[in-house]
């Protein structure tokens, strides 16, 4: 494994894995990845199907705690804080550490109730007003403001498979998140609803910290500044996206960068 | 290319072997279209024979044979104002001033003694009901239609003795003897006397044993079928659970009858025969219905919205009620409607726990003796009194009525929480 240590972002990263591996019952699906997520910048997951980034993606907000039989070793630190210690509640956590999925997944609710669900079980927006303006704000920073604002009523399931994917980004950033998660979030789509997507991450980027995971690599190389390259569970090569593109320190990356396999 | 045997091999699907194959595969389509369509045919023709047949059977027992009494209340003597006619104790009064007698009186001048004999004994109540109602009658003359014996109803659908079939087609030809719309049997309950019963007592055990049950089964249906499908680890204890739940839904209902007899009346020695004890027996099979149904509903609920509340922060009872209840509600509620529909058929569980009685009262509530549609419906086809052969259809009508009411409703639900997703 290398990883390059000479960011200068890295420093001061928001989130700080530490050898951790996963197991699904005896089967060990990570081993022993150790990786730092940088504050400002969306960081990219890559490497051939079943090689773990997605299961590594969503041990950063113990998603995998709803799979009975996953165990996670090692440490995970959101600030400085282990969310895999007893002092961590995981609703807070995952209140911190957003995450969007691969086949959009709106609420069978109204466009509204979709955004305004997160804000009221968290108690975020006290008044109906300000329930409005988180709704409006969600909306505009995912791109959709314009094409929904008049029918905010609608059933969510009623939207576009991109629309529906920004609806899902502007329900996740309505909590406020520092880390947003993006499990492959534009793999279910056409091109035109995917450039959305890729520019809407960029524009979010400077505001939150952004993992996605990412079975496209031209998608990596477009989005990320940072990119780790996964393959069969172990964390190969982690480093600027200039860099893993270009010069790839690893054999293996740069197999898997020209083709060779995956 | 010139060459067929090479033209063949390149092109499979336009040889003679595969049009007959092709030509097969349609004919095999359209065998089993209208095998499937003769299916529906048949069920539809058997429901159709089986409405049919309760509808002509059960028309006539809405309608009795009644005879029509004109009574000149102003020279009757009876007594009394606005007050004491609207008071409880009313109908004695008028008993104990002669009413019975005025009526017999009353219909010996109009229809003759042979006629009047064949008043019903229990006819001039109802003259005494329309006084309370309205106690202005007392100073008018009014034509009534009471009730006649149960031999000339018979002797007026050419059954009994010669006699009463001569008597009633000579009341029928004076005009006097109707077979006239019984509003009373809505509202009346059991009697001994086929022209006098009613359904009302059993409808209303029959609701107030659902409304235990539904209040039991409901609740305790889906929050098992919750636990068991969102928080119940998978181990050996919970396969055993889930067996026996299974198991349970299979049980012959007359089990639960002696269930409900050695535990809930064991419990509750003073609430024979009492609606309580009944809706919680019906529950008990209830219960297995609901859950089965109730865990696959909330298993169909895409994981996909679990993982959406859960990634902003909901927690877990949040997920459960917010996303997955919502979702699985109206496969629930097809659960319930097979639930209930099944309890408001049981007979055999309610005979052991003794709601056969002879209740000739509605239930006041709960805990008063009561019977049920079905359980009515038992003791009356048992009856040896022919008049109780088209009673007992009209109840059989009622009850299936009631099946509609409750069922509709519960589709009414069921469409109103569908959601798509």
């Amino acid at each position: 494994m290398t990883v390059i240590h000479e960011m200068d972002d890295t420093a001061d990263p928001k989130m700080r894995a530490r050898d951790v591996s996963v197991f699904y019952g005896d089967k060990k699906a990570i081993d022993d990845v150790s990786i730092d997520i940088p504050t400002k910048y969306v960081t990219a997951f890559i490497g051939p199907s079943g090689c773990g980034k997605s299961t590594f993606l969503r041990t950063l907000n113990r998603m995998n705690d709803t799979i009975p039989s996953a165990r996670v070793e090692g440490d995970i630190e959101l600030d400085g804080e282990n969310i895999y210690s007893s002092g961590m509640d995981v609703v807070q956590l995952r209140a911190r550490v957003g995450m969007v999925f691969q086949k959009p997944n709106p609420f069978p609710k109204s466009i509204y109730d979709n955004i305004a669900y997160g804000p009221k079980i968290h108690g975020i927006a006290g008044s109906k007003n300000e329930l409005d303006e988180v709704v409006e704000r969600s909306l505009q920073r995912a791109g959709l403001w314009n094409e929904v604002k008049d029918r905010l009523g609608e059933s969510g399931t009623a939207l576009s498979g991109g629309q529906q994917q920004r609806l899902c980004i502007a329900r996740a950033i309505a909590v406020d998140p520092e880390v947003i998660l993006m499990d492959e979030p534009a793999s279910a789509l056409d091109p035109i609803a995917t450039a959305k997507i890729e520019e809407l991450i960029d524009e979010l980027a400077g505001r939150y910290a952004i993992v996605i995971v990412t079975h496209s690599m031209q998608q990596a190389a477009r989005v990320s500044q940072r990119t780790a390259f996964f393959h069969l569970g172990k964390m190969v090569e982690y480093g600027p996206t200039d860099q893993i593109f270009t010069n790839p320190l690893e054999e293996r990356t740069k197999d898997y960068i020209t083709g060779r396999y995956g | 290319m010139s060459d067929p045997a090479m033209t063949e091999t390149r092109q499979p699907t336009r040889t003679k072997a595969f049009e007959k194959r092709l030509k097969a595969r349609y004919a095999q389509e359209r065998r089993f279209k209208v095998f499937g369509l003769f299916a529906i045919l048949i069920s539809i023709a058997i429901l159709f024979v089986l409405l049919g047949n309760m509808t002509i059977n059960g028309i006539g027992g809405f309608q009795r044979a009644e005879l029509q009494v004109p009574i000149d209340f102003a020279q009757s003597g009876l007594a009394g104002d606005q007050r004491s006619l609207s008071q409880p104790g009313a109908i004695q009064t008028l008993e104990m001033q002669g009413l019975p007698q005025i009526v017999q009186f009353a219909a010996e001048q109009h229809i003759g003694e042979a006629g009047a004999q064949q008043l019903s004994e229990q006819a001039w109540r109802d003259v005494a009901a329309s006084i309370t109602a309205d106690p202005s009658l007392i100073n008018r003359q009014e034509t009534f239609w009471l009730p006649s014996s149960g031999d000339l109803a018979m002797g007026m659908d050419g059954e009994g003795s010669p006699e009463m079939q001569a008597l009633a087609s000579q009341l029928e030809s004076a005009g006097v003897l109707e077979k006239r719309f019984d509003w009373g049997f809505l509202t009346r309950s059991d009697a001994t006397d086929p022209q006098q019963v009613g359904v009302w007592g059993a409808l209303k055990g029959s609701i107030l044993t659902m409304i235990i049950t539904l209040a039991l089964a409901f609740p305790v249906g889906v929050l098992a079928a919750l636990y068991l499908e969102e928080y119940a680890p998978r181990n050996r204890w919970t396969d055993i659970i889930e067996v026996s739940i299974n198991n349970l839904a299979a049980v012959p209902s007359i089990i639960f009858g002696l269930l409900g007899l050695a535990v809930f009346l064991w419990i509750f020695p003073n609430l024979r025969s009492a609606p309580l004890i009944g809706g919680m027996t019906l529950a008990l099979m209830t219960m297995p219905v609901i859950v089965i149904s109730g865990r696959n509903a909330i298993k169909a609920v895409p994981p996909s919205i679990r993982d959406g509340a859960l990634a902003i922060g909901a927690s877990p009872v949040q997920v459960v009620f917010h996303h997955v209840l919502p979702l699985a509600l109206p496969g629930i509620l097809t659960g319930t409607i097979i639930g209930m529909a099944r309890a408001l058929g049981e007979t055999a569980p309610l005979l052991l726990i003794g709601m056969r009685a002879f209740v000739a009262t509605p239930p006041d509530g709960f805990t008063s003796p009561a019977t049920v549609l079905p359980v009515q419906i038992f003791l009356w086809s048992d009856e040896i009194d022919r008049g109780f052969i088209e009673r007992t259809s009209a109840a059989i009508i009622v009850l299936l009525l009631f099946l509609l009411v409750m069922n509709a409703l519960a589709i009414y639900l069921r469409n109103k929480f569908e959601k798509s997703w």
